[in-house]
């Protein structure tokens, strides 16, 4: 607001929350501590703070904080069963791992003045590509040359067959894209947006109309942060079900 | 807020999207995997494992719990079962004492009953007796007078008669 004032007029710096940072000064090299790196930091202290220390008393009938880290396990338990099947649950704690690493960070990216590391292309292209090396990995372990089946759309009639497979190889490798760019998208663009409305909350005439906007915004940003955890994850298990069983 | 006061001179330095910024992607990609690897080993070899024991255990006291209780629910049953039966046993075995010493008062009044009409019998069988020797002594006594009467009679008159005629004829008149 102070710079505002002094060049007294609007100034909208957005996507100025997305900028690294590094917390104790000088050039950011790959071991700087930046504020990405704090924040993903605290992303594990959320995590053990939920799922290590809620869990410690064991108790039958479940404290909140336990509760919340059964229901949390109990969800994402649910989802690699209900896809991949029994198989898919040696990748359970992998995927878990995904899941709350997003879910933690989405939400304390919603903290004012905090920082997002999922808002960045850097963090959820690495997250899209683990996930689709793993996928490619073990779909050819696990079925071999087989595996190539999952391209070659058999209840089709024969001369579709081989447009359907370049579409599906397409498909397949636009996949790690379209997975990471979802997730940085939808979080970088709520919070440019809470941005923008912060901005026009400068000038006087609009300001309740832009408090408003930030408090909707900030509500829909909630609802965002869960549901792309809930969906980045949601398609790893799908992806990982073509492994484990590729033919449709 | 932060971010504004700082973004004056940053935003001079890294224009557009500091997400395709790709000075600082080395830095994040190490920390992520940093991060990431850190995340997975608390959850696979603390968090998870603990969880599914706890998620068991809870499992494990419910279903026993639950079979506890059917137990428990049997055994309700069973001494239900058995409280009906002593019930019943015990109105059995009322019922049989009842009966039981309804029949033995019966005997004892029976033969007690048997007993009194006994002594009654003899009782007025030795009467009948007494009364007979009464009649008999009787009869002979009156023998004996009329005999004596006769002999008094016969001899006032005159009559000199032995006591064998005598008797012979008041025994023939008193059959008569």
């Amino acid at each position: 607001m102070a710079d505002k004032a002094e060049t007294g007029g609007l100034v909208f710096h957005p996507m100025d929350q997305f900028i690294i940072q590094p917390i104790f000064g000088g050039d950011v090299t790959w071991y700087t501590p930046t504020n990405a790196a704090l924040w993903m930091g605290l992303s594990i202290v959320a995590i053990i703070l939920l799922l290590v220390v809620g869990s410690s008393k064991r108790g039958i009938v479940p404290t909140r904080s336990q509760s919340i880290a059964e229901l949390a396990y109990g969800f994402v338990y649910k989802m690699v069963e209900d896809i991949c099947g029994k198989e898919g649950l040696k990748f359970f704690p992998y995927i878990m791992t995904l899941f709350m690493f997003i879910v933690c960070a989405n939400f304390l990216g919603l903290i004012p003045t905090s920082f997002t590391p999922t808002s960045h292309f850097a963090v959820t292209v690495v997250l899209a590509l683990a996930v689709f090396i793993t996928v490619t990995v073990v779909g050819f372990v696990k079925n071999g040359a087989a595996f190539l089946g999952l391209f070659w759309v058999s209840s089709a009639p024969l001369p579709l067959r081989p447009v359907l497979a370049i579409i599906e190889v397409i498909s397949y490798f636009v996949r790690p894209v379209s997975h990471s760019i979802r997730l940085a998208g939808n979080v970088m663009a709520g919070h440019a947006v809470i941005k923008v409305f912060a901005g026009f909350a400068a000038i006087a005439a609009v300001s309740p109309v832009a408090v408003l906007g930030i408090t909707a915004m900030y509500g829909l940003e909630v609802l965002v942060s869960f549901i792309q955890a809930y969906v980045f994850t949601i398609l790893t298990c799908v992806y990982l079900k073509d492994a484990l069983h590729p033919h449709h | 807020m932060a971010t504004e006061t700082l973004g004056a001179d940053a935003a001079a330095a890294a224009p557009g999207m500091p997400q395709l910024d790709f000075s600082t992607w080395g830095n994040q990609i190490f920390w992520l995997i940093v991060t990431l690897v850190v995340i997975y080993m608390v959850l696979s070899r603390v968090a998870l494992p603990r969880i599914a024991g706890i998620l068991a255990e809870r499992q494990g006291t419910i279903t026993n719990d639950i079979a506890a209780a059917e137990d428990l629910k049997v055994k309700a049953q069973e001494a239900e079962a058995a409280y009906d039966k002593a019930l019943l046993d015990a109105r059995t075995e009322a019922h049989r004492i009842v009966a039981e010493a309804k029949a033995e008062i019966q005997s004892d009044l029976d033969a007690a009953i048997a007993k009194a009409d006994a002594e009654i019998a003899a009782k007025a069988a030795e009467s009948e007796k007494a009364i007979a020797d009464i009649r008999a002594g009787a009869a002979v006594a009156i023998e004996e007078v009329a005999k004596d009467t006769a002999k008094e009679i016969v001899a006032a008159m005159g009559g000199s008669a032995d006591a064998a005629s005598i008797t012979a004829a008041v025994d023939a008149r008193l059959k008569g």
